[in-house]
């Protein structure tokens, strides 16, 4: 209990403190005190530590499970293990917001800190604009939210953790993820402050892509632990349902990846000044109001914490307060930043960023009207729809083949004008890639028009792709980020198109066919866990060629709070994962069972890897020319 | 030069007012959709609108049809749920109907809408069956005549079919606790 107040103490001076980092940036500013960077960079050590100090005692007071406090009673049990008890820390609203501030607030020291060499007033305004984020989010947490809220008398026992959220993907899930959200925080307020200071050129551009692309790389990583989660706990053998918080995260992504690709044309060439500012605001919007939508209970998914009207009212207004801020700024200051006018050859690097970003805007206001499509529906004319997969398929699917062969050929272009020159090899990769495409169909159970183009534009970057990795002078990160896109594209393809499914009642001892295997239910037994007791059931899968494999999937039935949950069995090869899951049928003898064949599962993990080696390599690399 | 410097400034004032309308009006949106009540009790003023309407649909499994009044007479109350594998929702709301199918003076009688019967056998598998029967309403039309609004709804009648709650949308925890009220007296 004392220990809930000490935290609830820490948080409400670290505010203070970010009014004082905020009053002394404001009040100073003007001024040309010698030591105001110093004094800043204290208050805002201060800040960060005071944030770390209220994080560390509600860490403790999961790992000693005092339920005096109300989020660890929520949250957790004493039977959990440790690893559960830490990580429910951030599986619940009140202390995964704690976890958003933490982020918050260590990202503007490390601006602060790693800026030393731009002009001070874009680091003072960076701070100004920044504290408002970062003090709008402790008074979000401390008045609508707060992560030490006491119980008396004290309970003896917790209420638990959400079993489907007991998973280890899933438990590094936020913080990856938030490190990629909390990043276009600072990409957002550096995007103001340059606007304020008119300060939005190719310096600017070179130092902000250092933070897109952490921000980047690790949405994309959070993103990817997501489909890992989905995949294999949710037993429904998909990584992507289109659910509204999937999405939530794909947009930012998208506006992510069109600002990088953006910004370093502005840093080559000082072109897409007013644009790149744009979708740094932007992104970060669309990270608030992926926080609004998936913490207001608007939307009904898997993510949802908590129905608070009043945190959903507070996110909105704060979003929109926000929104006003960046737009009355970008208005007053826009002729600032005057673009001087360039002609933009047609064949040129230029080119291939600007059919980037049209193609990444297309995407990203699909997926944003069939988000919140439902939602302005529901309130206009009170009718209630979901949008699903078709929606999105028949939307994007047609555009990605366009998108493909421009982006085979957009990293060749060069700089201003690129001299087209025939060569005999461009064909040789077109009859490559003919090749490549016929044999591939071959395979195919499924032939149709659409699914032949996209194979063959897919073929082409990929092999396209690859041939960069041999020219001179070229950048290695982008084209391992562009390889592993291809490849994610390629393995998503021939997942989709060839995955199989059985769905089957039988009893122990029975046993069906698919294809050319056999599936034996052979036995089944329980077990006994620490949080959670457990049916096993055992299936031999046997091929025509005698091969034989054991499988054991389970129904969990966990005690805190009672829920069972389905664990599949997933035996993962290189080229398929065969998936089994179970499920008891009710009164009855009867084991409901699914069997799947899932095609190249694992080259969608491996190949987003490879997507987020190449960020990573880009962050890293010292070499200049490293998008 | 000077009318055409005004025009600009005019425009960007014009489009800075669209567009901070739009903002405004996406505001009013989202409000509306947080404070929405989703739950709608009858006023009792006319029979019409406080009795749900008796209908006979046939079984999922067996196909064999089943009449509304026969079947309510079996317990006190009896929550009719209208559902669909497509919906997104109804999977969630599906754990809390399994725990209302424990209480004992209440039976929850699910109505399939507009789906296909293997998903629909898939969805009940998948994610429990806290149905005692499960009605297909194939074409949606019996819905309709309930006075239904969309996937998920759920009525809460007595033994005469007098509604004693109606909420639009999936449940939560706060109608559990109300249902729960109402039938345990």
């Amino acid at each position: 209990m004392i220990l809930s107040n000490a935290g609830f103490l820490s948080l409400s001076l670290g505010l203070l403190s970010s009014f004082a980092v905020f009053l002394c940036t404001v009040l100073n500013i003007k001024k040309n005190l010698l030591n105001l960077e110093k004094k800043i960079y204290k208050l805002l050590t201060l800040q960060f530590f005071l944030v770390v100090i209220g994080f560390l005692i509600l860490l403790y007071t999961f790992i000693i499970s005092d339920f005096s406090n109300e989020t660890v009673y929520n949250n957790s049990h004493s039977t959990k293990p440790l690893f559960y008890k830490v990580t429910g820390l951030w599986g619940n609203h009140e202390g995964s917001l704690l976890l958003w501030l933490l982020v918050l607030t260590s990202f503007i020291l490390f601006f602060f800190f790693s800026s030393k060499d731009e002009p001070k007033n874009f680091r003072l305004y960076t701070v100004i604009f920044h504290q408002i984020i970062v003090i709008g989010f402790f008074i979000f947490v401390l008045k609508t939210s707060n992560p030490f809220d006491i119980l008396f008398p004290i309970p003896p026992e917790g209420l638990g953790l959400n079993p489907i959220l007991q998973d280890p993907a899933l438990a590094i899930h936020p913080p990856i993820l938030y490190v990629g959200y909390v990043g276009t925080s600072i990409i957002f307020a550096s995007a103001l402050s340059a606007m304020v200071t008119g300060y939005v050129n190719n310096l600017w551009a070179k130092n902000l892509k250092k933070w897109v692309l952490i921000s980047w790389t690790f949405l994309t990583g959070g993103i990817l632990l997501g489909s890992i989660w989905a995949y294999y706990e949710l037993g429904w053998g998909g990584f992507w349902f289109w659910d509204p918080v999937e999405n939530i995260s794909l947009i930012p992504w998208l506006s992510l990846t069109a600002l990088l690709h953006c910004i370093s044309t502005l840093e080559k060439r000082d072109l897409f000044k007013n644009w790149s500012i744009i979708l740094s605001i932007v992104t970060f919007m669309f990270s608030v109001t992926g926080t609004f939508l998936v913490r207001s209970g608007i939307l009904n998914s898997v993510h949802t914490f908590a129905n608070d009207p009043s945190r959903g009212i507070y996110i909105l207004i704060f979003l929109f307060v926000l929104i006003f801020i960046s737009f009355v700024i970008f208005l007053v200051f826009e002729n600032k930043n005057l673009e001087n006018k360039k002609e933009i050859f047609f064949l040129s690097k230029e080119t291939s960023v600007l059919i980037n970003n049209w193609f990444m805007i297309y995407f990203l206001s699909v997926v944003l009207i069939g988000t919140v499509y439902p939602i302005f529906l529901d309130v206009i004319t009170s009718e209630k729809i979901s949008v699903g997969p078709p929606f999105y398929n028949k939307l994007l699917i047609p555009f990605l083949v366009p998108f493909f062969l421009f982006m085979s050929v957009g990293p060749s272009m060069s700089w201003i004008k690129t001299n087209l020159k025939f060569k005999v090899n461009y064909i040789y990769y077109f009859l490559l890639t003919l090749v490549a495409t016929v044999i591939t169909i071959y395979f195919l159970t499924q032939k149709d028009f659409l699914l032949i183009i996209l194979i063959f534009s897919l073929v082409f970057l990929s092999i396209k792709t690859l041939t960069n990795f041999f020219k001179n002078n070229t950048n290695h990160a982008q084209n391992l980020s562009h390889l592993g896109f291809a490849m994610l594209m390629l393995s998503i393809l021939f997942n989709s198109v060839s995955s199989t499914e059985i769905i089957k009642n039988i009893k122990v001892g029975e046993s069906f066919i698919s294809k050319n295997e056999k599936i034996t239910f052979e036995d089944i037994k329980t077990d006994e866990k620490k949080n959670y007791s457990s049916i096993i059931g055992t299936f031999e899968i046997k091929n025509n060629k005698n091969k034989i494999i054991k499988l054991y999937p389970e129904i969990r039935v966990y005690n805190q709070p009672v829920i069972a949950t389905s664990e599949a069995a997933i035996k993962t090869t290189l080229f398929k994962d065969r998936f089994i899951t179970i499920n008891l049928i009710k009164d009855e003898q009867l084991f409901n069972v699914r069997y799947q064949n899932k095609p190249f599962m694992i080259w969608i993990w491996i190949s987003t890897l490879i997507i987020i080696f190449g960020g990573t390599f880009a962050i890293f690399s010292k070499k200049k020319n490293y998008l | 030069m000077g009318v055409l410097l005004r025009f600009l400034v005019k425009k960007k004032i014009t489009y800075s007012f669209l567009i901070l309308v739009f903002f405004v009006f996406c505001f009013l949106v989202f409000n509306k959709a947080l404070i929405k009540d989703k739950i709608y009790s009858p006023e009792f003023k006319n029979e019409k609108t406080t009795y749900l309407t008796d209908f006979s649909l046939p079984e999922l499994y067996s196909s064999n049809y089943i009449k509304l009044s026969e079947v309510i007479e079996n317990e006190d109350f009896s929550i009719v749920n209208i559902w669909a594998s497509w919906c997104v929702p109804c999977r969630e709301e599906n754990d809390l109907l399994k725990s209302l199918s424990s209480l004992s003076s209440l039976q929850i009688i699910g109505i399939n809408y507009k789906d296909r019967k293997k998903n629909s056998i898939k969805f009940l598998n998948d994610y429990g069956n806290p149905f005692i029967y499960n009605l297909v309403d194939k074409d949606g039309t019996e819905s309709i005549n309930l006075g239904a609004y969309g996937v998920p709804e759920t009525f809460l009648i007595n033994k005469n079919r007098k509604i004693l709650l109606k909420i639009i949308g999936p449940i939560n925890d706060n109608d559990v606790k109300h249902i729960r009220e109402i039938v345990n007296g």
